[in-house]
């Protein structure tokens, strides 16, 4: 017999979606589906409008990442202009786009895991949010709240504003950056260091009480896909594609970004709006892969600032291979901050950040552009073709929570066999498998484009097709 | 030149003593006296046509509302600019400017530099009381230099006037009636393909919106109108 609990409200995750698990007679999870259930469709209404608009209009699929878009969506269309647009422009995209990974990762962390990870995922949902970390853990969720901070003003002195920042334009820059604004930014890192490796500690401690979620969140051999530096160093800005497998093996490397098509195919299934993105060669079946920081520590040679590479090595010690839990998303996350940090400041300590020339002016050259830029949440690829008038004629954006619904839907299916039974199911039980996407740190939002409300529903459906229950939040 | 005593006429502008010259419009005559009413296709220096409605004012003795920028001033009138009904119908009008094609101020290039924005917060409009129509309208990027994007145009014609009563070329004009009008380039032919056109550029600097941009540049920085007024000057010698 259907039953429903409601969790009003329940959120700590960017969008909302619905997961389905499917039980056999004897009441055991047979089949878990992560369905996205709303769609945007800004591929389609970009279609008509002039490329130069492209960064602003594609910055507004979110909120969270509006600057990775801007990127990806830019270097499209520097592609378009046919132009090399000047190097202190790349470098200071390279900024912005580093304080969004480490302000997007605090988001992802702080606010929406920590409440997991602090509370225990048994908590009293009530109390099981930032708030509540806030009451128990005052110092963690200020450092949190700090760091965001950190990042947020970075994309605010750079580009004006916090959110959707018209700043990065085809061709480079809008504006150069002054010597005040860079000391300004420069005076914030000791402090946003210090609360990194103060939570880095703390996570480390704490990551053993965490062995069965460690154990049985997403945790499966699979490709990871990323872009990375010439050396192979961490690099969310420019780059090569690099894949590995499960042991860490180097399985295409120098790829081109812009052959990507060679390498990514995309599925569509009829119950979800999510495509899902699969590694071509292996195909459909078999090239599942991940990206988005526990990918990119993965591919990576070396992170190449000095800090965050003594963190990698003791990362790396988790696992002889590729690192298979998805629960290290978490701690990839952190790491990746103090990455950033340290990677902003190197930046910012090359007089060269300073200079004027900030924008290459040309027109339409050429008649397709593609943009790849990493994303806090992975690989983000923006796609166009225009017309002899500059007029978009197609677009194809695969964004980087897509290439993660494979293995998000494996990942779900894994933690509820393990959790969830039919007999007894407890809040507790259906949060873990929650928190296998937020390990993630899917947006929801951007991957589908989604508009409008989007509330998150797990609902369980016995072989005979009836709800046996539902969890739904609105 | 002093005028005659019979061309001057003596009116009240929300109770203010106005005086102005028979040919003047009370427009004219309410912002000579520092009085202000919204106006969107009134531009100085260029003829007036009344369309927006948004200068609409009540004058006593006539329960129609009427147009501040083509009627005259007439001895005797009393003015009303400001009243709670005048504000419903300017708002409403407001509302149905931005309902009737699509307005999306986030990411529109006139986005900061834009007359119906400006009027739209002004007027304090948060919100807009009917459907959008959200209708399927083209961009025109063929001409070298600028683009129009029908989608953000609020049919004013200050582009057909400047480009008619300016710069002579006359190249644009509305098409069509009611809600299918469009402002179009000679007879409706891509603007890159108009054997009228000169390139001026004066129909951009006039747009209130970001119907009409120059191509180049990804935001639009504030339009350039002061040439108008200092045309209208010196060609007629006012």
């Amino acid at each position: 017999m259907g039953r429903q609990i409601l969790i009003d409200p329940v959120t700590r995750l960017e969008g909302h979606a619905k997961i389905t698990l499917h039980l056999d007679d004897q009441g055991a999870v047979e089949a878990a589906q992560f369905h996205v259930t709303q769609l945007r469709g800004f591929e389609k209404f970009c279609e008509g409008r002039r490329f130069l608009e492209m960064p602003y209009l594609m910055s507004r699929i979110c909120g969270i990442c509006p600057v990775s878009h801007l990127i990806a969506s830019a270097k499209a269309c520097d592609a378009i202009l046919a132009v090399s647009i000047p190097e202190t422009a790349a470098q200071l995209r390279r900024v912005m786009n580093l304080a969004q990974v480490v302000q997007s990762h605090a988001l992802s962390f702080f606010y929406l895991s920590s409440p997991d990870l602090l509370l225990g995922m048994d908590a009293d949902p009530v109390k099981r949010h930032l708030f509540g970390v806030a009451e128990t853990h005052p110092m963690l969720a200020r450092d949190g709240v700090g760091l965001r901070q950190f990042g947020q003003q970075i994309i605010e002195t750079l580009g004006g504003r916090r959110i959707h920042p018209g700043w990065v334009i085809p061709g480079g820059v809008a504006g150069p950056l002054s010597t005040e604004n860079r000391d300004r930014i420069l005076a914030g890192i000791p402090e946003a260091l210090n609360r990194t490796q103060r939570t880095l500690d703390w996570f480390k401690r704490t990551i053993e009480t965490f062995r069965e979620e460690i154990r049985t969140f997403a945790n499966f051999p699979s490709m990871f896909l990323g872009l990375v530096g010439a050396e192979g160093e961490l690099e969310t800005y420019d780059g090569r594609l690099r894949i590995v497998d499960e042991s860490g093996s180097i399985v295409q490397d120098g790829i081109d970004p812009l052959r990507y098509a060679e390498f990514i195919g995309e599925a569509a299934e009829p119950w979800t709006y999510m495509k899902f993105p699969y590694y071509k060669p292996a195909g459909r079946e078999h090239g599942f892969y991940r990206v988005g920081p526990l990918a990119r520590l993965n591919i990576v040679t070396r992170c190449g600032t000095a800090r965050a590479d003594q963190e990698l090595a003791e990362f790396r010690e988790l696992r002889r291979g590729a690192i298979l839990s998805s629960f290290h998303y978490h701690y990839a996350r952190l790491i990746e901050i103090l990455h950033g940090i340290e990677k902003i400041e190197e930046l910012l300590s090359n007089p060269k950040i300073l200079s004027k020339d900030v924008r290459a002016v040309a027109e339409a050259n050429r008649r397709e552009g593609i943009g790849v830029a990493e994303a806090p949440r992975g690989t983000l690829i923006h796609h166009y073709e225009i017309d002899d008038e500059g007029l978009i004629t197609w677009a194809n954006l695969i964004i980087a929570t897509g290439h993660n619904n494979l293995a998000m839907n494996r990942g779900i299916l894994q933690a509820a066999r393990h959790y969830v039974s039919g007999n007894h199911v407890s809040e507790g039980m259906l949060n873990r498998v929650e928190a296998v996407i937020r390990t993630f740190d899917p947006c929801l939002s951007c991957s589908t484009h989604a508009l409008g409300q989007m509330p998150f529903k797990i609902q369980i459906i016995g072989r005979d097709g009836v709800l046996v229950r539902e969890l739904r939040r609105d | 030149m002093t005028p005659a005593v019979s061309d001057v006429k003596t009116l009240q502008i929300d109770g203010i003593d106005v005086s102005a010259q028979a040919d003047q419009t009370i427009l004219d005559a309410a912002r000579e006296k520092g009085l202000s009413i919204p106006t969107l296709c009134h531009l100085d220096g260029l003829g007036d046509v009344g369309a927006c409605r948004l200068c609409l004012v009540e004058i006593k003795g006539t329960s129609k509302l009427l147009p501040a920028c083509v009627t005259r001033v007439e001895e005797g009138m009393e003015v009303t600019t400001q009243s709670e009904r005048l504000l419903k119908y300017r708002r409403m009008t407001l509302e149905l400017l931005f309902a009737e094609r699509n307005h999306v101020c986030s990411v529109c290039v006139a986005n900061g530099h834009c007359d119906l924005q400006v009027l739209g917060q002004a007027h304090g409009l948060t919100h807009v009381q009917f459907p959008y129509r959200y209708p399927k309208l083209p961009m025109d990027a063929s001409h070298d230099r600028f683009v129009v994007d029908h989608n953000r145009c609020v049919l004013c014609t200050r582009c057909v006037r400047v480009c008619d009563e300016v710069e002579g070329a006359h190249t644009w004009d509305v098409m069509s009636r009611g809600i299918g009008s469009m402002v179009i380039t000679d007879l409706h032919q891509p603007w890159g393909e108009s054997d009228t056109c000169t390139s001026c550029g004066k129909c951009v600097q006039v747009c209130p919106t970001g119907a009409l941009f120059e191509k180049g540049k990804a935001r639009l920085v504030a339009k350039s109108r002061d040439f108008l007024p200092y045309l209208a000057m010196m060609r007629e010698g006012k």
